[in-house]
């Protein structure tokens, strides 16, 4: 490459021109980064209540409407405009006619690389998890995201036992992860090798949600199967085009 | 490049990326996402873009201002404006596909911290006239997105037995799921220098006489 005259020694630069520039600069790009955040912001959240959506419906079997709830310690509450905001938010979803499917609800816990976030899909009838579809992670492709694409490993999930114990307080067998090719019991998940961490991650976020939510979840159960659901299974595909 | 400058363009201000000075293969820049997203064939085109757009955004930028920036803060100048950009990708890639923003994790934001665009920010868009700037960002964001396909294509033919997510070779092939490791990165991209630095030689082989170092 060539050795630039501009690099050679020039007088030194009042401090004006440069707090200007420096000023000038921030000022332009905060603007761009404002603008795009305005124009993204409805596309992202749009994308996002859409992912969230697909997913209910994914880790549900049979649903084809949802309706939101709050599960509080006092009990479960249909999620309205004036609910407050307190408790953990699940989502029911409901077969044609109108009967409970399941309840979907977020769960989470830390992997290799960062948290994973994924929501999960519990049936109370066999009182087992029913799928689970990960919604955010930031773990190393082709290894971590096995979580996702492994299809031994997503096998765990067609009927993963969480029952309650006899109490009703806590889960009658924590939900562990057991290494690759020795689960025995309905209530272990059996790891992918390679991917342990991210495997134990899955396992830890449903052992930690489903022992928290399921003893306030399950008395209020026929609460969820009372009311009936929205109308908002065929909303149009309106295309977010950016 | 000693006088006056030459403000031409020539068809080598915008080849120069794609082949003798790849940022990639012959210059060796950028490595940390050349290894880390191209698993797949999809990821590394869409990374590839990712930062063609930077390089050629801040380019053109750092170009228009290339004699208002005072030589003292250029370098937090040209950060500043390629942070502003790859903000901008973010949110972009948000908007258009969670699947592919999730696929690239932590890297999209890394391109800030890419040594190619800072290194062309310094070397060329700051010394150069914007149309220039552009003709030669472009080449060498096409140069950046081929290298990283020829990565990720290979190791997603080898590593996954598929390519752009189509099976290839059907459910008997057994993945050679290394490649796809990141020691895998390591041993195609070790591949692809070795195989252009033969190309380099022979081509100067039979060009020049026989007296040839390097």
């Amino acid at each position: 490459m060539s050795t630039p005259e501009a690099q050679v020694v020039q007088p030194s630069t009042p401090a004006g021109p440069m707090i200007r520039t420096l000023m000038g600069i921030a000022m332009l790009s905060g603007f761009l980064v404002v603008l795009t955040y305005q124009l993204t912001k409805p596309i992202i959240a749009e994308n996002q209540r859409r992912a969230i959506e697909a997913a209910v419906f994914q880790v549900i079997p049979g649903a084809v409407s949802r309706r939101d709830f709050l599960v509080t310690e006092s009990g479960v509450v249909a999620v309205t405009e004036d609910t407050p905001k307190e408790g953990t938010l699940v989502y029911a979803g409901y077969d044609q006619q109108g009967k409970l499917k399941g309840v979907a609800a977020k769960a989470g816990a830390q992997g290799y690389a960062d948290m994973i976030h994924l929501l999960y899909g519990y049936d109370p009838i066999c009182q087992c998890i029913r799928g689970i579809k990960v919604l955010k992670l930031a773990e190393t492709p082709g290894l971590g995201d096995k979580i996702i694409t492994d299809a031994n490993f997503v096998a765990n999930f067609d009927a993963l036992e969480a029952k309650l114990n006899a109490s009703g307080e806590s889960l009658a067998n924590e939900i562990v992860t057991v290494k690759h090719g020795t689960k025995k019991h309905p209530w272990e998940i059996d790891a992918i090798s390679g991917a342990t961490i991210s495997a134990k991650a899955v396992g830890k976020a449903l052992n930690q949600s489903a022992k928290h939510l399921l003893p306030r979840l399950m008395p209020g159960i026929d609460e969820l199967s009372k009311t009936p659901p929205q109308t908002n299974e065929a909303e149009p595909e309106n295309g977010a085009d950016l | 490049m000693a006088k006056k400058q030459d403000n031409t363009i020539r068809w080598d201000t915008f080849s120069e990326g794609l082949w003798r000075e790849n940022p990639v293969f012959v210059m060796l820049l950028g490595m940390c996402p050349v290894l880390a997203v191209t698993n797949s064939a999809i990821n590394a085109l869409a990374m590839g873009v990712a930062t063609t757009f930077v390089l050629l955004a801040s380019g053109t930028l750092i170009s228009l201002l290339r004699h208002s920036i005072p030589k003292q803060v250029r370098i937090a100048t040209y950060i500043v404006i390629i942070a502003t950009f790859v903000t901008i990708v973010d949110y972009a890639i948000q908007a258009i596909s969670l699947d592919l923003y999730n696929a690239l994790g932590a890297f999209i934001q890394l391109i800030v911290a890419n040594c190619m665009i800072l290194g062309r920010a310094e070397a060329y868009s700051s010394r150069n006239p914007p149309l220039k700037s552009i003709v030669n960002a472009t080449g060498m964001g096409l140069g950046f997105t081929l290298a990283l396909l020829c990565l990720g294509v290979v190791r997603e033919i080898l590593g996954a037995g598929s390519l752009f997510g189509i099976d290839l070779f059907g459910p008997r092939f057994e993945p050679w799921v290394v490649m796809v490791l990141p020691a895998g990165g390591f041993l195609v991209l070790g591949a692809w220098l070795l195989l252009f630095e033969w190309f380099k030689q022979r081509k100067s082989e039979t060009e020049l006489d026989p007296a040839t170092e390097s």
